[in-house]
């Protein structure tokens, strides 16, 4: 575990005293707050440099105001806000069917280790495989339809929710499933009580990779997949016309998306999994 | 040709009868055989465990006192042997036990008060039960931190206290303590030993307790079961009867220091056998 037993009071004691309680009012602008933002800065800047001394031509790299203009005038009604929309759905759809399908199948195996032992191959071999590699395969079952894309995804994030979940039944801790045992709880009783608070935890490390790996794949498969929208096909398409701006731009509204379904997870996993890390 | 040629080479060897102990027994083992990779850590062991008296096991390392607990618990299946709790099976005998380690035993998804309440509702309490007995737990313990917290937003002395009485909620006929104190800072464990004191003189609760200090280990007994190495037997078993509640002058006292000095020669004679 990550915490020492050295550790008398754990670190939710004091946070949790209300709000600015005991720490002394800082009389100045705290200039540590905006450390994070200094990152970020100076990319921008060493970007515009770079592009206003010609060092890369303006042609492959707009200046970073003009990109980010067209990435405001996209997302506020714009042309982007479509695909960003059909992507996050897409997304979301594709995640949603790997969880009901992924985590009951996850804690079953988990719970019954020869079970699990014999599909683990398949499962360490399959999550070795890079998605995309099966995309053919995809377009040979589901042809370039939506499902297609939205099918591929949800197999890539399901193997992970799958995987995790399984990996954090069988590793619950020892000591509480003995601790439930001495009770006289019964084997449906820790299952329900422990196993699968046990392996929350872990399932959780699962969610949020699916769904990296769904907006990852649903990405991949609007660029090579016959596709009328999404951001993937978005980014293809001004590629291809040399539309940089939006290119950029479109790159730019990927990762946000990425960056804020990562942020939201993180919540919800802090929010459900509360002792993680105590 | 009457002969049989190569006759089996086993004896039908009777299985040997059941020989219950003393009266006042509670907990009767006879024939516990326990094997670690091949090698018997317990071979034909037999104990009887007296009835409302707390017995502290005490033996040189790896020689199996938490083990020993834990066959008896039904932690750890036994491979022959017959454990009895007043001639009852185990499924049929209500036991506590409190773990060394107290982070692992509680469960962190649920507050304080509801670990306490578990084992209550697995045995199909009403909620108005489960709160009565609750109150009185609360009040017979005193407690002074705020039940409704998490496992994690409690100190290791509170989270033990509650371990404990999650393993007396449901009024156990056993309570099996492993190394309860180990963990703890000595504040803590003067208070939790002190609880124990108080509760076992209100209930009467047979107890197991395994401890590595011999100090705490006749402070607390009636009798202190003394072990071998392995292949564990018993070395020797000690009386201790000073009167309860003993006190921190009980210490001094020359049956007390004598009883600790005995516990000490056996043990020492044990590990350099």
């Amino acid at each position: 575990m990550a915490s020492s037993p050295v550790q008398k009071q754990p670190p939710g004691t004091w946070k949790q005293a209300p709000d600015g309680a005991g720490q002394k009012p800082s009389p100045v602008f705290a200039w540590a707050s905006l450390l994070p933002l200094t990152g970020p800065l100076l990319m921008v800047v060493c970007w515009d440099l770079s592009v206003r001394s010609g060092l890369i031509k303006a042609i492959l790299l707009p200046l970073p105001w003009d990109t980010l203009t067209t990435l405001f005038h996209g997302m506020a009604g714009g042309p982007l806000l479509f695909d960003f929309y059909v992507t996050l759905y897409r997304t979301i759809l594709a995640f949603a069917i790997a969880v009901f399908a992924g985590m009951p199948l996850g804690i079953l195996l988990g719970s019954n280790e020869r079970a699990y032992r014999s599909v683990e191959f398949l499962i360490d071999f399959f999550r070795s495989t890079p998605a995309s590699a099966l995309i053919p395969l995809f377009l040979l079952i589901f042809g370039t339809s939506d499902i297609n894309k939205i099918a591929i995804a949800a197999f890539g994030a399901w193997l992970l929710v799958v995987f995790n979940c399984a990996y954090g039944v069988i590793n619950a801790r020892k000591q509480r499933i003995a601790a439930a045992k001495v009770m006289g709880a019964t084997r449906w009783q820790i299952f329900k009580d422990v196993l699968i608070w046990e392996s929350l935890q872990a399932s959780f490390v699962g969610l949020r990779s699916a769904v990296s790996m769904a907006l990852v794949i649903v990405v991949v498969a609007e660029m090579f997949i016959g596709s009328e929208s999404g951001l993937g096909h978005k980014i293809i398409n001004a590629q291809q016309v040399m539309n940089t701006k939006m290119m950029y731009a479109a790159i730019m509204s990927a990762g946000i998306l990425g960056y804020l379904l990562n942020v939201l997870f993180l919540r919800i996993e802090r929010r459900i999994v509360h002792w993680s890390g105590r | 040709m009457n002969r049989v040629l190569n006759a089996p080479v086993f004896a039908d060897i009777p299985k040997t009868r059941f020989v219950p102990g003393p009266p006042g027994t509670h907990i009767t083992i006879r024939g516990l055989t326990k094997y670690f990779a091949g090698w018997p850590l317990y071979e034909n062991f037999d104990l009887d465990i007296p009835k409302g008296q707390i017995v502290s096991i005490f033996g040189p390392n790896g020689c199996g006192k938490s083990t020993l607990i834990n066959l008896i618990a039904g932690l750890i299946p036994v491979d022959a042997g017959d454990i009895l709790f007043d001639g009852k099976s185990l499924k049929e005998t209500k036991i506590g036990y409190v773990f060394q380690n107290y982070r692992e035993a509680l469960f962190p998804w649920w507050r304080t008060i509801d670990n306490i309440a578990y084992p209550l509702k697995l045995m199909g309490k009403t909620k108005a039960e489960v709160d009565r007995r609750l109150e009185a737990l609360v009040d017979s313990f005193e407690v002074r931190f705020d039940l409704n917290r998490y496992p994690y937003e409690l100190s290791g002395g509170q989270q033990q206290t509650a371990s404990i009485m999650r393993a007396l909620a449901p009024e156990p006929e056993v309570l099996f303590l492993d190394e309860p104190f180990s963990a703890l800072d000595y504040e803590m464990t003067l208070f939790i030993r002190e609880k124990l004191q108080e509760v076992f003189m209100q209930t009467k609760t047979t107890m197991m307790l395994v401890s590595h200090d011999l100090e705490e280990a006749v402070y607390l007994a009636d009798q202190i079961l003394l072990l071998t190495k392995r292949p564990t037997s018993i070395a020797e078993i000690l009386h201790y009867s000073d009167s309860r509640p003993r006190t921190v002058s009980t210490l001094s006292e020359p049956s007390f220091v004598s009883t600790k000095k005995r516990s000490l020669e056996i043990f020492q004679r044990e590990v350099r056998k």
